[in-house]
């Protein structure tokens, strides 16, 4: 294997990885805030319970995501050299951005967060919490002001051999930016939502002491959950029909469409032949994609052929066709668990308001495997948007085979994607079993540290 | 003063804070084996820098952003061309950052031992190969017309580096045993005390060492004169007096002073590296500067802009939440784990 492929081969590996863990932290820092709040303003300790039991869970789920978050900032240098020549000066400004408005405040504050139980009031205590998730959400909101520019080059002007920033708020204002940020905070609400509703499930199964906790915490989840799992949607469905205009070519691939039809049916089921793109064997019902790009009936969908052709005349030869199977695939996965999980968050909430949350064993039963959807359709969802990105590293301005680093060899990646595989499946493993433990743990019987009301 | 420089001013301030704080960070880990007896005791260590190492941290991360920021042709440069080092530090701080949150999450000798070494370890390597990185900065490394590394992983152990990095851990481990005896109290605090004593003499000759070499090895007499001025003299004469505060059993003024001599290596060797980069030893004409290598005029202005709007606050809550936990720790008090 070349040098090219498996710096490919790493980076989606830590990224999916690194990715792995955002979401919860996202998600997680805001819900135990609302906890933490609810507690210094009603003063019951239920929910300082719920507070710390989260907050447990939550800090080894955060340990990961920032050292695997190091790697990443790293990384774009040290495998794709040329890109960092070529972006740099519109692509590191939003990542030190990132460093200096939001990591410092999400660092620090949750070290004070930790420590800082019997050192300071309730009511600072509390505040800090909130720095900690505004600061966690910032950070995504600058990754994603980077991640957007390579989905939709704004803002800059090609000088000396490379892209320059010619426009800051151009880079802010990019209509990727408010799209994609909604889609990646709100899933990450939901991830943070079945999470909780999951493990509580669990507990409300076996009766586990302190069923109090737990089924606050179902019923917290629930809300929340659907807030974030409706949202996200609605969300997706704009981020869509926003790609479709401005990258056509990979909502193309994310629906298999070979070619360009007025109106466009939307496939339910699609098995096809991507050498010859052609359908092997397809259901779609008629009209149905036309209505999703354009809300009504007709209007033309373009399709890959005809993208293809498109490409070559304004771009040169070459191919221009991402992956078509892994785009359709992924993206298909990606919606189902959605879907999925709105359902289950419907029939959870029907249970909760008739309180029967604790007579449906079955679907707690469900709801305790469901941990696994949201983290499936963050994966597949950020697989989709990067694969069918390519062969453009950054959008219609640099491909991805230009960007690798020249002098970095084949062995050399090859010595670090085994390194950063073994490491990162060991900690996923310890990781996994650490969250498990105190997971099934529950609350235990007497708070290990003085109530934080009686601290001064 | 143009823009160019102000960022070279910015970045050696974000390495000179990333130095002085993960400093005693990763000495403070480096002792952790050695200095505990017992769990209690390895967990008040581990303490007196949990609250704030991750902050710390971020000093490291915010030099690695704005050097991508302000120069990219560095950045791409340098992590490219540094590249088994960088694998090497990466693995290291991953398993470090890991390890102060699991350590204590499972009640059992083996598990927390493991996790110490694993701390040991993981403080070590990054103060050994940062301390090796700015010195071949400084000493020249293969880089072509190209603005690319074109030598191996092997070309940056030379002795120079080599002595830099030596030079690295040995201060990090003071600066961190005087952090320790600073930040406890009783018999660890006597221990950590008599540590630091012991560690004045090498850390002091390995810092005299590389003061030698830099002068005999690299340009830096060319280019700034034998009269080496206010900055590298306090470099080295702070740290005379360390070993004076270490007897008088003051702590916070030992401490300091690890600081400043910490804080004025640093600035010695980007003051020897100005306006470079990094330094080409195939040809002084192919060595980055901070006009080949910056970002566009706009790019750096707004830069200049959000860094000074925002490096005040972080200085101001950072220093608030080294004064939250301004007490120091004991065997008896209450330790979050």
């Amino acid at each position: 294997m070349d040098a090219l492929l498996l710096a490919r081969w790493q980076f989606a590996i830590t990224t999916v990885y690194h990715f792995f863990f955002v979401p919860l932290t996202l998600g997680l820092s805001v819900l135990i805030a609302i906890m933490e709040t609810k507690y210094v303003r009603s003063g019951d300790e239920t929910y300082r319970k719920m507070t710390r039991f989260w907050g447990k869970l939550f800090l080894i789920n955060f340990a990961l995501g920032v050292v695997t978050g190091i790697v990443q900032e790293f990384q774009f240098g040290m495998n794709w050299s040329e890109y960092s020549r070529f972006m740099g000066d519109i692509f590191g400004a939003p990542l030190a951005i990132e460093a200096l408005l939001a990591f410092y405040i999400e660092s620090t504050f949750l070290g004070v967060w930790i420590f800082g139980w019997d050192r300071l009031s309730p009511k600072v205590h509390a505040t800090v919490a909130w720095l900690v998730a505004i600061g966690a959400n910032l950070s995504a909101l600058w990754i994603l002001v980077a991640n957007s520019f390579m989905q939709k080059p704004t803002g800059y002007v090609l000088r000396h051999g490379r892209a320059e920033m010619a426009d800051f708020w151009a880079l802010l204002g990019n209509g990727h930016v408010w799209v994609q940020w909604p889609h990646v905070f709100t899933a990450s609400i939901a991830t943070a939502a079945f999470f909780v509703a999951g493990i509580s499930a669990y507990h409300l199964m076996r009766r586990s002491p302190e069923i109090e906790v737990f089924r606050r915490s179902f019923r917290w989840a629930v809300v929340y959950g659907l807030i974030g799992t409706a949202a996200v949607i609605l969300v997706g469905h704009t981020q869509a029909q926003y790609m479709t205009r401005i990258q056509p070519m990979k909502m193309a691939a994310a629906e298999a469409l070979w070619n360009t039809e007025d109106p466009a049916a939307m496939s339910i089921f699609t098995i096809g032949n991507e050498h010859e793109r052609k359908d092997v064997f397809a259901i779609r019902i008629p009209g149905l994609l036309s209505f999703l790009a354009h809300n009504r009936f007709s209007g033309a969908v373009e399709g890959i052929n005809n993208l293809q052709d498109d490409y070559v005349q304004r771009y040169g030869p070459g191919d221009y066709v991402p992956p078509v199977a892994i785009s359709y695939w992924t993206f298909r996965i990606m919606v189902g668990a959605g879907f999925l999980m709105l359902a289950l968050l419907l029939l959870s909430l029907r249970a909760v308001m008739k309180e029967k949350t604790l007579d449906s064993p079955r679907l707690l039963k469900y709801m305790l495997w469901a941990i696994a959807l949201p983290y499936l359709a963050n994966t597949t969802g950020w697989i989709f948007t990067e694969i069918a990105r390519q062969p453009w590293i950054v959008f219609g301005l640099l491909k991805t085979k230009d960007a690798v680093s020249p002098n970095v060899s084949a062995a050399e990646v090859g010595f670090s994607l085994v390194a950063f595989t073994l490491v990162y499946g060991i900690l996923m493993a310890v990781d996994i079993y650490l969250l498990k433990h105190f997971a099934t743990a529950g609350v235990p019987e007497q708070a290990p540290t003085a109530a934080p009301a009686e601290a001064g | 003063m143009d823009l160019n420089t102000l960022w070279f001013i910015l970045i050696t301030v974000l390495f000179v804070g990333f130095f002085f704080l993960e400093g005693f960070d990763y000495g403070v880990g480096i002792l952790l084996p050695f200095l505990g007896r017992n769990d209690t005791e390895r967990r008040v260590i581990i303490n007196t820098i949990g609250p704030v190492w991750d902050g710390n941290e971020v000093w490291m991360i915010t030099a690695g952003g704005a050097s991508f920021a302000a120069f990219p042709a560095f950045y791409a440069t340098l992590f490219s061309g540094f590249y088994l080092a960088l694998v090497l530090l990466l693995l290291a701080l991953i398993v470090r950052g890991v390890a102060f949150e699991f350590r204590s999450k499972i009640d059992s000798p083996r598990w927390r031992g493991r996790w110490d070494w694993i701390i040991f370890v993981g403080s070590l390597v990054p103060a050994l190969l940062w301390g090796v990185a700015i010195c071949n900065l400084l000493h020249g490394v293969p880089i072509d017309a190209d603005m690319t590394y074109v030598g191996s992983f092997f070309t940056l152990l030379n002795p120079y580096a080599l002595a830099g990095g030596l030079a690295a851990v040995a201060l990090f481990t003071l600066h961190g045993a005087v952090f320790l005896a600073l930040k406890t109290d009783g018999d660890l605090r006597h221990r950590a005390r008599a540590i630091a004593a012991k560690l004045w003499l090498p850390a002091t000759g390995l810092v005299f060492l590389l003061a030698l070499l830099t002068a005999l090895m690299t340009d830096v007499l060319a280019r700034l004169g034998y009269d080496p001025g206010v900055v590298p003299a306090t470099a080295v004469l702070a740290l005379l007096f360390v070993r004076y505060f270490i007897k008088k059993e003051r702590e916070g003024w030992a401490f300091i002073l690890t600081g400043v001599s910490v804080a004025f290596t640093t600035i010695t060797i980007f003051m020897g590296l100005f306006p470079r980069l990094i330094v080409s030893s195939l040809d002084p004409a192919w060595s980055l500067t901070i006009h080949n290598a910056s970002s566009s005029p706009y790019t750096l202005k707004v830069m200049t802009i959000v860094a000074l709007t925002l490096v005040p606050f972080v200085l101001a809550y950072q220093a608030w939440s080294y004064w939250v936990f301004r007490k120091r720790l004991t065997v008896e008090s209450h330790l979050e784990y």
